[in-house]
């Protein structure tokens, strides 16, 4: 018949968009940054200079490979007792009440805020207070973005590791209980040796997310283009480099941004599928 | 012995109770923030909140400056960044929404092949580009080649792209909740296969269909830093898609490198979290109430 033979066509048409537009990504980033990568050759990806006056330009992408990963990797750190404890309330020791959902909506909420209002809250009602306890002069650098950043992926963390805790068989639970064990002894006994992999892949996917989160890390990291110095020095993400210094640049100076953001589609290309791997092989 | 029992399970029971504590305190602590953030905004963003800031574009960093000297409050507000979101998301829900809709259905109904798996892989992995590299691509796209300069046919671009993977993946989601027996039952009733998908498959999902699109839909809208790379921002109201334009997130990017601007920052950002937290709500409660029969 005429309509289905449309349909499906159309059906098929619209999924090869998926493949140009992945397809597109690609070349074109790779294409932009081929430049950078004649100029420095593989030593772009280990330099840590970032020089860009006229004439002696040199560009380099690891103080921002650094900045992005010590960030993600803190905010994680941050991340995962609020993330464990919160995803345990919802499913396993209130499961199913009115507190549980009320605590999941809340939770959710936070996925919901604009990365720029956390960027702006971060930068007036959070910096003041990092600065009050003396750690820090200018409350900007890696901790305070790590600080925001963990705050921003916790729903990311708790909305999955909630639903693997929850699927784990109240068989093998129930087991354990009547051979007198305690409830954290179920949990660290029962529960989370038997949802383990996949609690690791939710931190996975959550560290994914921090990986390319942009405008709240660019407002709080204080933006130094060098190796970060300790956790309250100041640095660069590789995500707010190309937010800060996209707009002015052009040449070599747009292709090492591009093929920053090359880097960047990579390292997080890489960390999502192994996350999606390991939930697969869960599931 | 006994005694022995006793102190162990004492020590067992404690620990129980600790560790609960402990649970209780980081469920607790996790959700403090979602309280300190509204609160903050809703206290210091308020008072800029009247018609004008609805009305208003923003204004000249001189009469803020004016303004916030005298105590005054600062004229003006956020229409050229209200047209130009609407205009944006407008343009990108247009391609988007059916595009994402059909690829959705075409994974779900070729789900045996390796293509349909393949593209299914695709579209999670755009899921994940960050936002940014979104951004970097519509700019080399249309920026460089097509509009000759910054534009919101580019921010719309880019906003397409990460609005296409989200709904592809929540129509994919929603459809495989329909029960196989509706469409058998379609099909023995001799319905014709396109039928089938426009008149049972789609408005038997209507609601989850909805739900995927308003949740993307709240997420492009609070979404700043693809469009610094290529709608730029603009100080007028401007509805010319070959030309920059603002957006609500880009003014209050604008407003937070402009100390004079410091009040409307706050009520810009509520507004938007406002808006975007309220149309997550109404997704969710759209999801709700109309569960899939």
């Amino acid at each position: 018949m005429a309509g289905d033979r449309i349909t499906k066509a159309l059906l098929f048409i619209s999924s090869l968009t998926i493949l140009l537009l992945s397809a597109g990504i690609i070349l074109s980033l790779a294409g932009g940054a081929v430049p950078a990568f004649k100029e420095y050759g593989i030593g772009f990806i280990t330099s840590t200079k970032w020089n860009p006056t006229a004439g002696s330009e040199e560009y380099g992408a690891m103080s921002f490979i650094a900045g992005t990963v010590i960030t993600s990797i803190l905010a994680l750190i941050i991340c995962i007792p609020m993330a464990f404890s919160t995803s345990l309330f919802i499913a396993e020791y209130y499961r199913g009440t009115r507190t549980a959902g009320i605590l999941r909506s809340l939770v959710d909420l936070l996925a919901g805020i604009p990365s720029i209002v956390y960027g702006f809250w971060g930068f007036y009602a959070l910096r003041p207070l990092l600065v009050s306890t003396g750690l820090t002069d200018q409350g900007f650098g890696i901790f305070t973005a790590s600080l925001v950043l963990a705050i921003m992926i916790v729903p990311y963390a708790t909305s999955l590791s909630a639903e693997i805790i929850s699927m784990v068989p109240s068989e093998l639970k129930e087991a354990a209980y009547s051979l007198g064990a305690t409830r954290r002894e179920v949990i660290f006994h029962v529960v989370i040796p038997s949802a383990r992999s996949g609690i690791i892949a939710s931190f996975i996917l959550a560290l994914g997310r921090a990986l390319g989160e942009t405008m709240a890390v660019t407002m709080l990291i204080g933006n130094a283009n060098i190796m970060p110095r300790g956790l309250f020095a100041p640095g660069n993400t590789m995500a707010s480099v190309i937010a800060n210094q996209f707009g002015e640049a052009d040449g070599l100076k747009m292709s090492a941004l591009i093929a920053i953001g090359l880097l960047l589609f990579l390292i997080t290309a890489l960390v999502n599928a192994l996350g999606k791997m390991i939930i697969k092989r869960f599931a | 012995m006994k005694k022995e029992l006793s102190d162990n399970i004492g020590r067992r029971n404690r620990a129980n109770g600790w560790f609960r504590s402990l649970v209780i305190a980081g469920s607790v602590i996790t959700i403090i923030p979602i309280f300190l953030i509204v609160g903050n905004l809703a206290v210091k963003g308020y008072r800029q909140i009247n018609l004008a800031f609805f009305t208003e574009p923003a204004p000249d960093t001189f009469q803020a400056m004016m303004a916030a000297s005298s105590g005054e409050i600062i004229p003006g507000g956020i229409a050229n960044g209200l047209t130009g979101s609407l205009l944006m998301v407008l343009m990108a829900s247009l391609i988007a929404v059916p595009l994402g809709l059909m690829t959705g259905i075409y994974i779900y109904e070729n789900s045996t092949r390796r293509y349909a798996a393949f593209i299914r892989s695709l579209t999670e992995i755009l899921q994940g580009v960050p936002s940014i590299i979104l951004g970097i691509i519509a700019y080399l796209w249309i920026v460089k080649n097509i509009t000759r300069g910054y534009s919101a046919l580019a921010g719309s671009v880019s906003l397409t792209i990460m609005m296409l993977p989200l709904i592809i993946r929540s129509t994919e989601e929603t459809m495989r909740m329909i029960p196989v027996t509706i469409r058998e039952a379609a099909f023995a009733l001799g319905t014709p296969y396109y039928k089938m998908i426009y008149k049972i498959l789609i408005p038997v999902s209507f609601s989850g269909l909805a739900t995927g699109i308003l949740l993307a839909l709240s997420r492009i809208l609070g979404e700043t830093a693809p469009l610094m790379l290529t709608a730029l921002g603009s100080p007028a109201i401007s509805l010319d898609i070959t030309r920059p334009v603002s957006a609500v997130p880009l003014l209050i990017w604008d407003f937070y490198n402009d100390p004079n601007m410091v009040n409307l920052v706050w009520s810009a950002s509520l507004f938007l979290m406002a808006f975007v937290l309220s149309m997550n709500l109404l997704a969710r409660s759209v999801a709700s109430k109309h569960k899939y029969i």
